[in-house]
């Protein structure tokens, strides 16, 4: 229970920072300036009250725990579930259960995977296609052009597995937290839907817009 | 109606196990699940082979002792208990597999009989109130809200069969402890022990070896007796209660 709860906690903790995530790369719209002002202002943030960038490591403490302890317990309860039916069933069938919900765990691990490469290429810009720049809507705009269209089909492939995981997960934090009532079990799955598509489309439209010219 | 059966055997607990395939001819679209196995076991006994092991008891669906996984549903394809199902839910020339539930928690007896102790163990560990001594309370006593009393009694139409675990992707034993935790959460007399009993239940439903529930909801879904989902959600509400107020100490 102690697991399932810090699932679905820090499930919403990086729920929300998925939403100010989304808030940041939407900026690119507004072009490099506006970005790179965003970018920027995220390290001064807290200022003078915290050093610069010190709200940013505070974040970055907060989100690194949070994936480490979800990813605890996601290992941990995916144990219990195979110690749990030692013998499979030899005919399987889902009822109602939703694709989302069982790809679950096999979405987490693409979800982590993607994650390293992302920070990789435009935290660090350990990786660079289309060049090293210190201007971090330099770096998007490269990596996203069309010869690198491995590179965007990779991140479309996983932004569609984040919508996939979050279809469910969020629902599932919810129930897990007690707050499923049979009155209100629609709507929660609704909410859930509206969040999860509201999240993919933000996170599509910034790589997409690149590679197809729209942002240059 | 000719069916084509692959039906679980295993001689007892420590054999291995293994799927074989026998003929039924002569299927009554009107027969139930049950009787279409009788008319199997029949055959094998004259043939001098071992019929298939199988519980059963009332086979009116409100005792909870049949239960089997039939082409990979609990129960079957109606959301019934298996005695309730009948054969017209299938099609001649059907092959059909049927497999005992699979969990750790429920270990196979032989062939399609399983130990389902661990449901038993689960209420021993809180399902139940402290018997009051004394004569019977007036009826009106303690008033009991219609919506409440309505809730209580669907929780406790849960019949222990058992298709929750069996249809849980994880092995999970959720739904029917929430049934029983919600059964008498809603009432009056289960308020006593409402915190220490959530808490107790889940300990042991854990220490069976059911799997964590995710909330899937296929439990629910194959359900016989429609206990609703959101009778874990209201288990986890009060766990988190319970254990935030630390009364179950």
């Amino acid at each position: 229970m102690a697991l399932k709860s810090a699932m679905a906690v820090t499930g919403v903790i990086l729920v929300l920072f998925l939403i100010a995530h989304m808030y940041g790369n939407l900026n690119a719209f507004a072009g490099q300036e506006a970005f790179d002002t965003y970018s920027h202002h995220l390290r001064e943030l807290g200022e003078p009250m915290l050093p610069h960038g010190g709200f940013l490591w505070i974040m970055r403490v907060v989100l690194l725990a949070s994936v480490l302890i979800h990813t605890y317990a996601a290992v941990a309860l995916w144990r219990r579930a195979g110690r749990a039916r030692p013998v499979r069933y030899q005919v399987t069938k889902r009822v109602q259960r939703s694709y989302s919900s069982y790809t679950m765990r096999y979405g987490g691990i693409m979800i982590a995977l993607f994650t390293v490469f992302h920070v990789l290429h435009l935290t660090t810009n350990t990786i660079h296609p289309g060049g090293r720049s210190e201007s971090p809507y330099e770096r998007m705009v490269a990596g996203f052009q069309p010869e690198f269209w491995y590179v965007t089909l990779f991140y479309v492939a996983a932004v569609i597995a984040v919508g996939f995981h979050l279809r469910h997960g969020i629902w599932s934090a919810l129930a897990t937290l007690g707050i499923n009532r049979q009155s209100r079990q629609r709507s929660l799955n609704i909410i859930a839907t509206v969040i999860a598509a509201a999240l993919t489309i933000g996170f599509l439209l910034t790589p997409l817009s690149v590679t197809f010219g729209l942002v240059e | 109606m000719n069916i084509t059966l692959r039906v679980w055997r295993q001689k007892g607990p420590d054999d291995k196990g293994r799927m074989v395939t026998y003929k039924v001819e002569d299927v009554s679209p009107d027969m139930s699940f049950l009787e279409m196995l009788d008319v199997l076991n029949e055959r094998l006994i004259l043939e001098g082979e071992e019929p298939v092991a199988f519980d059963h008891d009332c086979r009116e669906g409100i005792c909870g002792a049949c239960g089997v996984v039939i082409d990979g549903e609990a129960h079957g394809p109606e959301t019934t208990t298996t005695c309730q199902l009948h054969m017209r839910s299938f099609s001649d020339g059907d092959t059909i597999t049927v497999e005992p539930w699979r969990a750790k928690a429920f270990p196979v007896i032989k062939d399609l009989v399983v130990d389902r102790g661990a449901f038993d163990r689960i209420i021993q560990a809180g399902g139940y109130i402290s018997a009051p001594t004394g004569t019977a309370p007036d009826a009106h006593a303690s008033p009991v809200p219609k919506a409440d009393a309505d809730r209580a009694f669907d929780a406790a139409t849960c019949i222990g069969c058992g298709a929750c675990v069996a249809a849980c992707p994880n092995a999970s034993g959720m739904l029917f402890t929430a049934a029983k935790v919600t059964h008498l959460g809603m009432l009056p007399q289960g308020q006593p022990e409402r915190e220490a009993r959530v808490v107790q239940m889940v300990n042991q439903h854990d220490e069976e070896d059911f799997g964590g529930c995710t909330n899937i909801g296929e439990c629910a879904a194959v359900c016989p007796k429609g206990i609703p989902l959101d009778t874990i959600s209201q288990l986890n509400r009060d766990l988190l209660g319970s254990l935030s107020s630390g009364a179950a100490e």
